[in-house]
């Protein structure tokens, strides 16, 4: 055991590097994706600090992290840096993992989102945002955030009230099924 | 040229006005668009952020789709773009979980994808030599006056080995192409940082930060408008300009197009905005 009192463990790691494609052992904390990263300001720990964490086996403090689910996938991390580690994709691991193991996402409001879309993907074949929003409203009681904007929005006629169904919808829904069966 | 049209979500609801500049704009180049049949959606951010199985598949479907009728697909926005092209990047790759799902859709829509077309984003398409030719010649009213900054965003370029039609970290295609309109496009280094779309409902108070200092920026840079090419940055751009002293029209790079081209209905698509663009666009009409 080491003076801090941690023992790393390289489990947690190769499953990672395994499902994510990402080299993450050869992170040397430059720290260029922390730099670029827009949500940075927001994020504990930094997405730098993430892989170090990963790398000591810490995945309890990774999975519980909001860094995961405040990652916006915009791959300026990726872009950035020097050893071609895309965080993005790390972090889309480390959410399916969260989401697996079933351990409360760092930003409940996030998960509530992401989950209210997909549902009404999945019924639909298209999104549907009056229902995306109104299935978000219910899961976050949020129910005053933007409703004068959701007005505006309607007035100009850019919000529909009624979902657009596809023809083959069935279709969608067997994939949303054999997505299940693939252990997502 | 004919090309199959996937709009996405988006462009038949918040982005109404991105989906009619944009009809506009093909049919006086001479793009014909056939809207993909019965497409589904890609999934956008959040079957990527939660599902790696369905930020496949769901492109997936729509790519076979487009194959059956033989003609390479124009997506205009940078989420469903970016999607499509991971999904066909996937399969050529001969990514192994791509061909299980490839297989997959095979057993469910009975026909599966064989990558033997392209996924272009218009910015591609009207970024030719020939094509800034033919917008120079369908330019009836130059947009001579008009500062503004181009907006990529996040998507559009990112990663490199998916969406490679323009440099990354600095793109031009869409400074070409507003600077063929008569546009005065200004230097900024805020071009493909991301406005946080993908948080707009569940973290409001971060995009808005975001978005101020993308705004904020762009006047510093002397810009009196941005503009964009996707749907999600654009309606975020638009609507999250809470934290700004000085708020800016956020226009899509066919609307200005449209009106450099003369279009009879522009300021119908222009109406459908939060933040008017009409005081920005007075100075332009009185310059003529
Ligand atoms: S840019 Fe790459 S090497 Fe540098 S800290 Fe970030 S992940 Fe590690
Ligand atoms: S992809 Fe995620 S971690 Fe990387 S820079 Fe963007 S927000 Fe930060």
């Amino acid at each position: 055991m080491t003076g801090a009192g941690i023992t790393p463990s390289r489990k947690f790691i190769e499953e990672v590097e395994t499902r994510s494609a990402q080299p993450v052992s050869l992170c040397y904390q430059c720290k260029k994706c922390a730099g670029g990263c827009p949500m940075s300001f927001a994020m504990k720990p930094y997405n730098c600090d993430l892989l170090k964490l990963i790398k000591l086996g810490e995945k309890e403090a990774v999975l519980r992290s909001n860094t995961i689910w405040l990652c916006v996938g915009c791959k300026t991390c990726g872009a950035r840096c020097p050893n071609g580690i895309d965080i993005s994709k790390i972090n889309d691991t480390l959410r399916e993992m969260a989401l697996a193991c079933g351990i409360k996402a760092g930003e409940p409001r996030t998960a509530a989102f992401h989950a209210s879309f997909l549902a009404t993907v999945k019924t639909f074949g298209r999104s549907y945002e009056a229902g995306t929003i109104g299935l978000f409203k219910l899961k976050t009681a949020s129910y005053a955030q933007d409703l004068g904007l959701g007005l505006k929005f309607l007035a100009k006629n850019k919000l529909k009230l009624l979902p657009d169904s596809i023809k083959r919808a069935g279709e969608i829904k067997r994939i949303f099924r054999k997505a299940k069966e693939a252990g997502q | 040229m004919k090309a199959t049209y996937y709009p996405g979500c988006s462009l038949h609801s918040t982005a109404a006005e991105y989906h009619d500049s944009i009809s506009f704009v093909c049919k006086t180049l001479g793009v014909e668009l056939v809207e993909l049949d019965d497409w589904n959606c890609c999934g956008a951010s959040c079957a990527h952020a939660t599902n790696h199985y369905l930020a496949t598949a769901l492109p997936l479907r729509n790519l076979i789709i487009a194959e059956q009728a033989g003609n390479d697909v124009i997506a205009p926005c940078a989420a469903c773009y970016n999607m499509l092209r991971a999904a066909d990047r996937a399969v050529r790759a001969q990514d192994c979980q791509a061909a299980k799902i490839n297989d997959d859709l095979e057993e469910i829509i009975g026909a599966r994808y064989g990558a033997t077309i392209e996924t272009r984003h218009p910015l591609e398409v009207f970024g030719s030599r020939e094509m800034l030719q033919r917008i120079g010649a369908a330019t009836l009213r130059p947009l001579k006056g008009l500062r503004v900054v181009t907006y990529y965003g996040c998507l559009l370029t990112r990663p490199k080995d998916v969406v490679a039609f323009d440099n990354p970290e600095h793109p031009v295609k869409m400074d070409k192409l507003l600077t063929a309109l008569g546009a005065e496009v200004k230097r900024w280094s805020y071009k493909t940082e991301c406005c946080g779309g993908a948080l707009a409902l569940s973290r409001t108070d971060a995009v808005a930060a975001l978005v101020a200092k993308l705004v904020t920026e762009a006047g510093r840079a002397g810009a009196q408008a941005i503009v964009s090419a996707c749907p999600l940055c654009q309606v975020n751009l638009d609507t999250r300009q809470t934290q700004v002293v000085h708020p800016m029209p956020i226009f899509y790079f066919t609307e200005l197009m449209g009106l450099a081209f003369g279009a009879v209905g522009a300021d119908r698509w222009l109406r459908k905005h939060i933040i008017d663009p009409a005081p920005v666009l007075a100075a332009l009409a009185k310059g003529e």
